[in-house]
């Protein structure tokens, strides 16, 4: 056995602590189960009786875990199926691996290893039960998002699980919402507006905002703090404020720019978003490249300088790639912001800039179909690449500066 | 070198004075640092601080009422609501020049609209009347055209309009359309009229210039082509009417002398504006359509906040509405109060995590961290749409609780489209704006101080209670503001999950930008909105200070 077994040296008590233990967690999952065939007290008895012999095997044999834990699994998933379906052996596997983990838990002493050991009980229980919300707080946090991912690949057109879906029958599972996303003009037309829409604005945030912070960052900047508020109001405003503004302005800026440039009503369209998404995004350059500057070594323009470069060359040769992390994460930022953005867009722009939130949006209030969930599940997916790339620019951006390594 | 040596000031290196020196690059710096700021700065300005600006001042204007009716506006100036019972006659005839151009232009059901905000029934009574005001101005019309037929060709008109010296008043009735209008009225219309005419009659004149203005530039047709409208007719037999008329176009001697002369003889209908316009619609009648016209004719008005109070303002001065059309306070309250409750859920399931990932390895809080930067990472819409398929009655929660028999299948739980729904979906939004700030405050609180509290014989709740909770104080108040800063102003996900019962006043903005078109009343909501998160803003600068936001950790 490869993994050393850990086992505390003063076990607790397999009759007043493990067993009663185990078995009462079991029979609150009996109790559920039971519940289902209107018979909760019987499930939760039986529930008990199960939990109790669980919780005999592991203390008999505590030095075969694994081999343990995956007969009990095998078990109650096969109790599952003859009793139920698909979708009741995948509960009773699961069920079966959290008693199996409980029962070695508490029967090695595994609890009450993280703690001090001068802990009295009563902390050891609190230490743990604590651990236990926190765990739940992450569930909240993260579990919203699976049923998404899951209902994306519903074979019917619904936002509810579909009974061949819980049996995982593969009739019930379909990649036709994928097909519908990718396959016709009402979402990919808007897809397409949001990746023109988005880079553009992003490329003017990060321009005019990495400029300005420059400047902010300089030693003697009259006025830093008003100048510093203005430009961060945009994030500060709320954002149905923003858009109430800017659909007051924009309109008749816009009915400027067709009446004297000549340009047409689609292009000046864009024009507007883009302007608007660019402004709501320059906080977000603004704040992580002042914090990148925070730490920049100013000597090593000096010396650039000394050497005989110009202005440019130093910016371009010297400054430019120390502060790049920076640049990159605020402009993912403002690139999220844009790519995210409803309430401007919609005030702002006409069907022909249609963004792909727009269109989740108008999705979700009039309840079309579940290609939501396949945008959604594609959302999901490019976030955790961006959330990524960010984790990946801070970390270098760290060794940098020369602070620890995580 | 020997130069600093002397009783003068210290010189710099190319000989001038040291201090002019250095003063003189540090001014260099300060524009060279101001250069790389301003085209950010005009930036913002203009596509950011000027639009919320336009907003601010929306609010309050109110120029509609003054550029639709400009002539009655200042003709009611002379009616005192106390004594009189109705206006004169005087400024039911103006109303009838100013319905007439406005109903021509489109623009009297807007001022109608504008004014139904106030005192119900208005928006109707315009868009009626001013549908009608040719049939007034037809009585006069036939009248004329019977005792001269050659009144009904627009040649003739224009042979005894056009002429010159009328400069004054074209621009003036330019000035008009074009506050009317709200665009350039000023292209070449040719057609100047005649001083004479001005002088003997005015009201015709007047009329005749409106009608000419618009018909080149809004109908594009030629002057002397076409037929007057209606509202000339009624102009001449009010000028008719003047017994000053009648001497002065003996005297005429230009195009037309004889007709007009004939027509001044002549006997035209005695019809009062008054009467017509009571004829058309008693409301006209009515004392309270009057006086809110003249509560609501000045160029800028608080009506608009008083309304997105609930309150209203009347002639007796300002009053709250009646109960029943009570709305908006108790929106605001109810935004207030969600927004603490959300920050307060925020709180609750913040504080935990936050410590949690303060107080674990690096390494481990680094990964736990991830689960708290997905979802702030992930789309609102799509933690929107998760929301609503787990909540709604068909959803997954209501599913889960079904199958395992703790939920009657009639009676599925209403989680959606209520308050709750509004809340359990932005406390799941908002939450990692909690947990971030709160843990790099966490981050720096010396875990030395909860030991050296328990070796001192603190139990575990003193010691957190007394030391630690003091100085993470500060992380809760960051994370509270920016929060209850956020929750204020949100507006898709209690659209998408908050039904009728919880949405917030950002929702009834988007509704009256969108569907009830009521602007101002939307841009005062928005103002009110503004100076709140100003305010909580300002706190929060106290608190934290804007430099120190950090985001994502």
């Amino acid at each position: 056995m490869a993994k050393k077994m850990r086992i505390a040296e003063n076990r607790p008590d397999l009759f007043r602590f493990t067993m009663p233990l185990t078995a009462l967690l079991a029979a609150m999952f009996g109790f559920v189960g039971g519940n289902m065939a209107a018979q909760p007290m019987l499930g939760a008895l039986i529930g008990a009786v199960i939990g109790a012999a669980i919780a005999f095997v592991a203390e008999t044999n505590l030095s075969r875990r694994t081999a343990v834990r995956w007969g009990v699994i095998a078990v109650l998933a096969i109790a599952g199926l003859v009793f139920g379906n698909v979708g009741t052996a995948v509960s009773g596997a699961l069920i079966g691996a959290v008693l199996s983990w409980a029962a070695y838990w508490l029967a090695t002493g595994a609890y009450g290893m993280t703690v001090p050991i001068y802990y009295t009980p009563a902390q050891t229980l609190w230490h743990n039960a604590f651990k236990f919300i926190c765990g739940l707080i992450f569930f909240f946090l993260v579990a919203p998002l699976i049923p998404v991912m899951w209902l994306s690949f519903n074979a019917e057109d619904f936002f509810t699980f579909t009974p061949e879906m819980l049996n995982f029958q593969a009739e019930g599972y379909s990649l036709k919402h994928y097909r519908d996303f990718l396959g016709t003009d009402e979402w990919m037309t808007p897809l397409k507006n949001s990746l023109i829409i988005a880079p553009i604005a992003t490329i003017i945030s990060v321009t005019l905002g990495t400029l300005a912070a420059i400047g902010l960052s300089q030693s003697h900047v009259p006025g830093r703090q008003a100048i510093m508020a203005i430009l961060i109001s945009p994030m500060i405003v709320p954002l149905i404020i923003s858009a109430t503004g800017m659909f007051f302005f924009y309109a008749p800026l816009g009915n400027w720019l067709e009446a004297t440039l000549g340009l047409s009503q689609s292009f000046v369209g864009f024009v507007k978003v883009i302007l608007a998404h660019a402004v709501l995004g320059i906080p977000f350059v603004i704040i992580t490249v002042t914090a990148t500057l925070v730490g920049f070594d100013r000597s090593l323009t000096r010396a650039a300088a000394s050497m005989g470069a110009n202005p440019v060359t130093t910016f371009f040769q010297v400054q430019m790639p120390l502060i790049l992390p920076g640049v990159i994460s605020g402009g993912l930022f403002a690139f999220i912001t844009s790519f995210d953005e409803v309430v401007v867009v919609l005030f702002v722009g006409s069907a022909q800039q249609q963004t792909l939130p727009w269109q989740m949006f108008t999705g979700l209030r009039e309840q079309i179909s579940p290609t939501i969930l396949a945008a959604a599940t594609i959302l999901v997916i490019v976030s955790i690449m961006l959330l990524t790339t960010v984790e990946l620019l801070r970390r270098r951006s760290e060794r940098l500066r020369g602070l620890s390594p995580a | 070198m020997s130069d600093t040596t002397g009783s003068g000031p210290m010189l710099a290196a190319d000989g001038r004075p040291l201090k002019e020196s250095l003063g003189r690059a540090l001014r260099r710096q300060k524009l060279r640092a101001l250069a790389l700021i301003a085209p950010l700065l005009f930036f913002v300005l203009l596509t950011f601080v000027i639009p919320i600006v336009s907003m601010l001042i929306r609010s309050v204007d109110n120029e509609i009422v003054e550029n639709t009716l400009p002539g009655a506006v200042p003709a009611l100036a002379a009616w005192d609501s106390a004594t009189q019972d109705l206006p004169s006659e005087d400024v039911y005839q103006n109303m009838f020049f100013d319905l007439f151009n406005a109903s021509e232009a489109r623009r009297h059901t807007r001022l109608g609209s504008r004014l139904n905000y106030e005192t119900t029934g208005l928006a109707s009574l315009f868009r009626t009347s001013g549908r009608n005001m040719d049939s007034i101005g037809e009585v006069f019309q036939d009248a004329i055209e019977d005792v001269d037929p050659r009144f009904e060709d627009g040649a003739f008109w224009y042979a005894m309009m056009n002429g010159t010296g009328g400069d004054a008043m074209l621009e003036m009735r330019r000035a008009r359309w074009e506050n009317l209008m709200d665009q350039d009225m000023s292209a070449d219309i040719g057609f100047m009229p005649s001083q004479a005419i001005i002088e003997i009659l005015p009201t015709t004149a007047a009329a005749y210039t409106d009608w000419a203005i618009w018909t080149v530039i809004d109908d594009e047709d030629v002057v002397s082509e076409e037929d007057p409208w209606e509202s000339v007719y009624a102009a001449l037999a009010i000028d008719l009417r003047n017994p000053a008329t009648g001497p002065a176009l003996t005297a005429y001697q230009g195009p037309g002398a004889d007709a007009l002369q004939a027509l001044a003889a002549a006997d035209l209908p005695e019809l009062t504006f008054t009467e017509a316009f009571l004829d058309l619609d008693e409301d006209w009648g009515d004392k309270e359509v009057w006086e809110t016209i003249v509560v609501y004719s000045p160029n800028y008005t608080a009506g608009y906040f008083l309304n997105a109070v609930d309150a209203q303002l009347t002639s007796e001065g300002v009053s709250m509405r009646p109960d029943n059309q009570q709305l908006y306070i108790q929106l605001f309250i109810r935004t207030l109060q969600m927004s603490l409750i959300i920050t307060g859920s925020c709180i609750l399931l913040g504080y935990p995590i936050a410590w949690l990932l303060a107080n674990l390895p690096m390494r481990t809080a680094n990964v736990l961290m991830i689960l708290v930067l997905l979802p702030f990472w992930t789309s609102l819409l799509v933690r929107t749409s998760a929301w609503k398929v787990l909540l709604q009655q068909q959803g997954v929660i209501n599913e889960i609780l079904v199958w395992l028999g703790f939920v009657d299948d009639a009676n599925r739980l209403i989680l959606m489209n209520n308050s709750t729904g509004t809340i359990i979906a932005m406390t799941h939004i908002l939450l990692p704006f909690m947990i971030l700030p709160l843990y790099s405050v966490m981050k720096t609180i010396p875990p030395t101080y909860l030991r050296a509290a328990k070796s001192l014989g603190a139990t575990n709740w003193t010691a957190f209670w007394r030391v630690y909770f003091p100085q993470s104080v500060p992380g809760i108040g960051a994370g509270s503001i920016l929060v209850f800063i956020l929750a204020i102003g949100y507006y898709i996900t209690p659209e998408i999950v908050g039904g009728t019962d919880g949405v917030f006043i950002s929702n009834r903005i988007a509704y009256h930008i969108s569907s009830s078109l009521n602007w101002g009343l939307a841009a005062a909501l928005g103002t009110i909105l503004l100076v709140l998160v100003m305010a909580l803003y300002w706190c929060y600068d106290r608190i934290v200070g804007i430099d120190n936001v950090k985001l994502g950790g």
